[in-house]
């Protein structure tokens, strides 16, 4: 095994049952199941930032959160540091939630309305009992808003967050995602929310946190632009599975899955643009409750043969570290 | 700087009582009879063992007796102030014991849901669709008729709403995103009820508060009045139990059963009152700009 490897997970899958009415308990016999995250596998090394790219639903949230055990898992395992992660072992999960945080997308809920500046910051720290005295708890608080970005410091710590803009709330997330020091940070479309004249302020200082800590991230996005100028690597999401994972140009530039091409095809750079056709997809992406036989994509695929609606493509390596999961993958 | 804080919450939330004119009516009316909870018994002097001449029994409002006296010849007035204390008491406490079950109860079914929320529910059930009064005379007359049996009786038997109304808002709270933050950060159970949840529905607690505390009174009245209450206790609803067995009705000394009579009805006004505003004022969607 990898131990320079920050997070390694292997296959997980999170699988949710829906509930039925009982006139469909009686025509139906098998469950409904929602696969949300249907065997997904890969590894964040060291100071490394891993986009995980894909439409809405699917399932790259999800992921994060499963990652995180903040989602029950189906099957798979979570690796932290090459070590299992064990909901059962408190003492590994007391660490482990030290060591892992997760940035929500949307500031105006994931902090709680009726808790000062101070007190948000300040809870990591409460909740692991790190700090003995009221002064020292102010002290790094203080500390975690300045490197957030936030200053003066002295005249947020007392304010409520519906006295705070947008910006603001999201590097109170962040200080207090930050405060305990972390190493692996679950970053969902953290500025998705947020205008475009201060989303570049909060991603800077996202990178600058990678630089000086080495910082690993899982980022979660939907923005292909965005995780192309960040990231180190971008995983393609579709339908609970990834599609393709590499380096940011091979993707861009030379991207092997018809859904990756779809996706580049409309990104909005010009010099993208001039190179590939512009791929329309037909239809919709299908439920995920549908049982889908062989590839996911290949109702909506421009290129899908016979053999993509029987059997499913695995993940498969064309270059180095570039991996796809089609059929054709050589042949584009 | 935080009590300061607080100190400004109050003041916004005063500023906004103030401006409500149900509020304000309730609270004016609601702290007289608190002051005259306190402070009145310590001017006007007044024992139920000390009986009067018997020139003074049950004589109609005069110069010497503002109020008149009751059938042992005991000043009517000074019954009533220091029955304003023992009545307000019991309100008090037992609302206090009303609102911790009432809270704890909410939060734990609402919070851990499924078997415990049944569990907890079920029993809340019990407690909502049983006659209350019915429970509360049976309980007293087991328990024997002390101050401290009343309230306890009243307590216990007023909870069960409070319950209902904490576990739907936890259920609404639970879900919001900063909790799941919360578990990220990996705080455990406690931490979660105590830091985020109460403090979301303590307003509500809050508002209902007054409302259970109406009932408190009224129930205090009942059981005195039915002669369940504490007989060395001046309350109001001894006031009325001794007026109906001295035959006051009949004799038709009305100076010795509207007093009280009128007593319970405006706290209990005062409080309901105090009760709507504070949903109007606490609940962002029922505010009137």
């Amino acid at each position: 095994m990898n131990n320079n490897n920050v997070i390694d997970i292997k296959d997980i899958k999170v699988h949710f049952d829906i509930k039925r009415s009982l006139a469909q308990d009686i025509i139906r016999k098998n469950k409904i199941i929602l696969k949300a995250v249907d065997g997904v596998s890969f590894s964040i090394g060291k100071g490394e930032i891993l986009s995980l790219v894909g439409e809405s639903g699917s399932g790259k949230t999800t992921t994060g959160k499963a990652i995180l055990q903040l989602a029950p898992l189906t099957a798979g395992s979570v690796d932290f540091l090459g070590e299992e992660v064990r909901q059962k072992d408190k003492a590994f999960m007391k660490r482990f939630r030290q060591n892992a945080q997760m940035i929500f997308q949307d500031p105006y809920q994931s902090i709680n309305p009726r808790n000062i500046v101070l007190d948000i910051v300040a809870e990591p720290l409460d909740v692991h009992g790190l700090v003995k005295t009221e002064a020292e708890r102010e002290e790094k608080v203080r500390i975690a808003l300045e490197q957030a970005g936030m200053g003066p410091v002295e005249e947020y710590l007392y304010r409520y967050p519906h006295e705070l803009s947008g910006g603001q709330r999201q590097r109170v997330v962040l200080a207090s995602s930050m405060i305990l020091e972390p190493t692996f940070v679950v970053a969902d479309e953290p500025v998705s929310m947020l205008d475009a004249s201060i989303r570049t302020g909060i991603l800077r200082l996202l990178l600058e946190l990678r630089d000086k800590k080495e910082l690993s991230y899982l980022f979660i996005t939907h923005d292909l632009s965005l995780a192309w100028l960040i990231s180190d690597r971008i995983a393609i999401m579709y339908l609970g599975k990834i599609m393709e994972i590499g380096k940011p140009d091979l993707i861009i530039h030379k991207g092997a899955h018809p859904y990756t091409r779809a996706l580049t095809a409309i990104m909005p750079q010009p010099g993208v643009n001039k190179r590939t056709e512009r791929v329309i997809l037909p239809g919709e992406t299908p439920s995920p409750i549908e049982e889908l036989k062989g590839c996911k994509f290949s109702t909506r695929c421009p290129i899908a043969k016979d053999i993509c609606k029987e059997i499913e493509p695995l993940l498969e390596e064309i270059e180095r570290g570039h991996f796809v999961a089609c059929h054709f993958a050589k042949e584009i | 700087m935080k009590w300061k804080l607080r100190l400004k919450k109050l003041k916004e939330f005063g500023r906004a009582v103030a401006k409500n004119k149900m509020a304000l009516t309730g609270a004016v009316i609601l702290s007289i009879f608190v002051l005259v909870a306190i402070f009145g018994p310590l001017i006007v002097p007044f024992s139920t063992m000390e009986f009067g001449a018997v020139e003074d029994m049950l004589q109609p409002p005069s110069g010497k007796y503002l109020l008149g006296t009751d059938d042992m010849g005991r000043d009517i007035l000074a019954n009533l102030i220091h029955g304003a204390r023992i009545s307000l008491l019991i309100g008090a406490v037992a609302t206090l014991i009303s609102m911790v079950i009432g809270t704890i109860v909410g939060i734990l079914a609402g919070y851990f849901g499924k078997r415990v929320d049944n569990v907890l529910m079920r029993f809340t059930d019990f407690f909502l669709v049983i006659p209350w009064l019915p429970l509360m005379m049976v309980l007293a007359a087991i328990l024997g008729t002390s101050l401290w049996n009343i309230i306890f009786v009243i307590g216990i038997t007023g909870w069960a709403g409070t319950a209902r109304v904490v576990r739907a808002q936890t259920l609404s709270v639970k879900e919001r995103q900063f909790v799941e933050r919360t578990v990220s950060i990996g705080a455990g159970n406690l931490h979660i009820m105590l830091r985020h949840i109460l403090p979301n529905v303590f307003p509500l607690v809050f508002a209902n508060t007054v409302l259970v505390a109406a009932v408190a009174i009224v129930s205090e009245t009942t059981l005195s009045f039915l002669g369940l209450g504490d007989p060395t206790m001046a309350s109001w609803g001894m006031m009325l139990h001794y007026a109906f067995e001295g035959g006051a009705t009949a004799a038709g000394a009305y100076w010795y059963y509207l007093p009280p009579g009128i007593c319970v009805v405006l706290v209990v006004l005062s409080f309901t009152l105090l009760g709507y505003a504070f949903d109007e004022i606490l609940n962002p969607k029922l505010r009137v700009r």
